[in-house]
């Protein structure tokens, strides 16, 4: 972005350590930000970088080490000193009243008032007055919960604007925008350095960063590994100085043979929670030795389509047959047991029993089978054995099948499900949003799982938000947009941008 | 004669709506901040005792009204304390409030009146006034119908004020922000807890309010069965109104028209079994409930523990 100046420094934060209990997240990190800078902070999941913005934000209270806000030592104990201070925060997970109106959002805790009566009138017309000014637009009287997902970001950053900041925390901004509106907010990024704001941006997404950012961060399990300057250092560098070797972004893969179709949904239309119809006559085919990779913004209808083909929602009409064996309307053992695995998109509700064990977590579709149990009783020897065995296999860490689920970390749980998945040999494996929140290296595992699944004759259905990652993996891609395949092409030589303006319903059929 | 009836019908609605709609105002508020009080029952319980009598001590029927709200708050911070500082189960807090109110309210009436298990009856004249009688010609059909308790209208307008606090004011807009979503609210530098305890103990002072409106408005006296139940009936007026001031009010006449229709059939000489009709409210708050809670949206964060990191 270049609107940095070099001689002020805004933030600058020294010898940080955050110790929880015996868990060292910050060991003696420092940062050094300039004003109207762009810097980000690269790192693996869980490598400290949240928790070292959450004491800048005065949201943990670090062990020992300082900051220092345009020079001034600052004891950041609470919010409300960092807000006094200029710090604004945009978490990731939007910290928004969905009920409430844009304005009352943005007002809240900062209201125009008089003794106490909201001066609603006046809070608008700051509010407008303040989008105006940084290019942010919102419509202030809608409520949130009907507005865009990129909408919402805009008025936390107004949250933030209006409360007099100088100093802007982004955490992982893209990971919930579609194409457009990523290029929307590095534009939005630019108007606001320009104008003296500085930015700290939390990613663990290479692209953006060589996109944004001026200056760069890499944290490493807790410890700061160093900052550069991002033009000079490539993609590639900034990996491997965040996973600490050499990482292929490329998935390796060889031509696809797809044969016999083991997935055809046709006409299907399902409604979602609110009675709206979520899938409009949503029709795909997935075959032998193919991947076919779903790809779309959150909320065009994927999560009841996941939700019907596991058998946890009724669909309105339409078919969907597995081998030729109609499975609508079937309950999930029946579908489970027609060889159909699901490694679904949240973990830690639908995947795992976060307070089962490993080994339990994986006997968990299998459970009333021997040798695991007989006449209702369950042969424990038998469990911890086959548990071990794929504990061993896939590299679950800690080496452990009595580790209780909750307590891995979100990769190696994702292992777990991917490996009681697997081992039951399916015909057909869905896999929604698979590498959502893992880091760099679970990543490539995950994607890696897949692509072999493929290669043993497997069908592979893959849903997710990520564009990346459905171009990378997939043989075939089908866009999806308002409960519908609005378009389908082959995956080899996709045009990113051709699928994006899909995926915002631009596409043609 | 039918207008009369009608009269007579609209006037017991009103007098029973009464101390439902405080409690459920009490409901309304504590909901909004995202904690459940299931302990209405009890406090109600506790004010209608408290009510009578400090009214029947100090020979004043508005003071034993104020005292109810004074103790009603005291059971409200108790449930705050628990549930708030303590992060216990409200439902739990809720239900051992349920059974705190009536066996200390019948306890202490006890102790003060000579093992009583109700308390000396309010001489009429010491009861709350009623500022309209002598406005409307007597047993007119407008006298039948407002010649109420002054309780009566202070629970209309305490609707009125509760519509404007949660929905005109700064502490409204914290207040249901911190229901909806408490982490929001702090990250904003509201003190969630601070506005949680505040609308706790409002609700316990409301339904205080709402026990002795019952006890020295409406009877002249506490006694073990006079609550029986209410508290569990504002709560399900506050959901059916969902959650909002004005919608408890209209759920609560409509309760209160149940219990008007049940005081006025003996009086068409149907031989209706008197314990059949008695039943109505009740009867009336399960099919509410049944077919309306599932649509009703509550605060998302209604009944959640907060928990500053």
């Amino acid at each position: 972005m270049n609107n940095y100046d070099s001689n002020q420094i805004v933030v600058d934060m020294k010898g940080i350590t955050q110790k929880f209990g015996t868990l060292v997240a910050n060991d003696n990190v420092d940062l050094t930000v300039h004003r109207g800078e762009v810097h980000a902070l690269l790192g693996e999941n869980g490598a400290g970088k949240t928790t070292l913005v959450n004491s800048l934000y005065g949201l943990y209270h670090p062990t020992s080490g300082e900051i220092f806000i345009n020079g001034e030592k600052v004891i950041m104990d609470d919010p409300n000193v960092a807000i006094q201070h200029g710090i604004g925060m945009v978490h990731q997970h939007f910290m928004l009243v969905k009920p409430f109106t844009v304005v009352e959002n943005i007002i809240l805790g900062l209201e125009t008032h008089k003794h106490g009566v909201l001066d609603m009138k006046k809070a608008k017309d700051q509010v407008i007055a303040l989008s105006e000014r940084y290019g942010l637009t919102i419509d202030p009287d809608a409520c949130i919960q009907d507005i865009t997902v990129g909408m919402q970001q805009r008025v936390e950053i107004l949250k933030a604007l209006y409360r007099g900041a100088d100093i802007l925390i982004l955490d992982e901004p893209t990971a919930v925008l579609t194409p457009q509106e990523i290029l929307d907010l590095i534009q939005i990024i630019d108007n606001l350095t320009k104008q003296g704001k500085t930015i700290i941006i939390i990613t663990h997404k290479l692209k953006e960063i060589t996109d944004v950012a001026d200056f760069c961060t890499i944290i490493r399990r807790g410890k700061k590994i160093d900052t550069v300057r991002v033009a000079d250092v490539s993609e590639a560098d900034l990996a491997s100085k965040m996973v600490g070797r050499e990482v292929s972004f490329k998935v390796e893969k060889s031509k696809a043979a797809p044969s016999d179709i083991v997935l055809e949904i046709k006409d299907l239309h399902v409604k979602d929670n609110r009675d709206i119809p979520a899938l409009r006559g949503l029709k795909l085919t997935v075959r032998k030795g193919e991947i076919l990779g779903i790809a779309g913004v959150d909320g065009n209808g994927q999560n009841e389509l996941e939700e019907v083909l596991i058998g946890v929602r009724k669909a309105e009409s339409g078919s969907m047959t597995v081998n030729g064996t109609d499975l609508l309307g079937k309950s999930p053992r029946e579908i489970l047991d027609h060889k159909v695995s699901t490694i679904p998109q949240d973990r830690q509700k639908r995947g795992l029993v976060m307070d089962y064990s490993v080994a339990e977590n994986i006997i968990l579709e299998n459970y009333k089978k021997e040798p695991f149990s007989k006449k209702g009783w369950l042969n424990f020897e038998a469990i911890r054995n086959y548990a071990r065995k794929l504990v061993t296999e896939f590299d679950i860490r800690p080496n452990d099948e009595d580790y209780r689920a909750g307590s891995l970390s979100g990769g190696n749980q994702q292992k777990v499900i991917i490996a009681r998945e697997i081992s039951n040999n399916p015909d057909l494996l869905i896999a929604v949003q698979p590498t959502r929140g893992l880091d760099v290296g679970a990543i490539e595992y995950v994607h890696k799982a897949l692509i072999a699944q493929r290669d043993k004759g497997k069908a592979v259905l893959l849903i997710s938000f990520e564009l990346d990652e459905v171009i990378n993996v997939s043989d075939r891609i089908g866009v999806i947009y308002e409960g519908q395949i609005v378009g389908e092409l082959k995956a080899e030589g996709a045009d990113e941008n051709e699928i994006g303006l899909m995926m915002a319903g631009g596409g043609k059929k | 004669m039918i207008l009369q009836s009608i009269a007579f019908i609209l006037g017991t609605t009103l007098m029973y709506a009464t101390p439902l709609i405080y409690t459920s105002l009490g409901g309304t508020i504590s909901e909004n901040s995202g904690v459940v009080n299931i302990g209405l029952e009890g406090i109600m319980f506790m004010g209608a005792f408290i009510g009578a009598a400090v009214g029947f001590y100090t020979h004043s029927g508005w003071i034993g009204f104020l005292a109810a709200g004074v103790v009603g708050g005291l059971f409200g911070l108790l449930h705050a304390v628990a549930c708030i500082t303590f992060t216990a189960d409200q439902v739990v807090s809720g239900i051992a409030i349920n059974f705190l109110g009536p066996g200390f309210a019948l306890l202490l009436c006890r102790l003060t009146f000579d093992g009583a298990a109700m308390t000396v009856p309010l001489p009429l004249d010491e009861k709350i006034s009623r500022p309209l009688n002598g406005l409307f010609e007597q047993n007119s059909f407008f006298d039948m119908i407002f010649n109420r308790y002054s309780t009566v209208y202070l629970a209309f307008i305490l609707v009125f004020l509760m519509w404007f606090l949660l929905y005109k004011t700064r502490l409204g807009l914290r207040i249901r922000a911190v229901g909806e979503h408490p982490e929001a609210a702090a990250t904003l530098g509201i003190n969630v807890y601070k506005i949680r305890y505040f609308s706790v103990i409002m609700s316990g002072v409301l339904s205080g309010f709402g026990g002795a409106a019952m006890s020295i408005a409406i009877v002249s006296q506490f006694r073990v069965t006079l609550i029986s139940g209410q508290g569990f009936i504002a709560l399900a007026a506050m959901i059916f109104g969902r959650w909002k001031p004005q919608g408890a009010m209209w759920a609560c006449l409509l309760f209160g028209l149940a219990n008007g229709i049940v005081i006025f059939m003996p009086r068409t000489g149907l031989d209706i079994s008197s314990q059949l009709l008695s039943m109505l409210p009740y009867v009336l708050t399960l099919i509410l409930l049944v077919v309306f809670v599932g649509k009703a949206i509550a605060p998302s964060a209604d009944g959640e523990i907060y928990e500053k990191h």
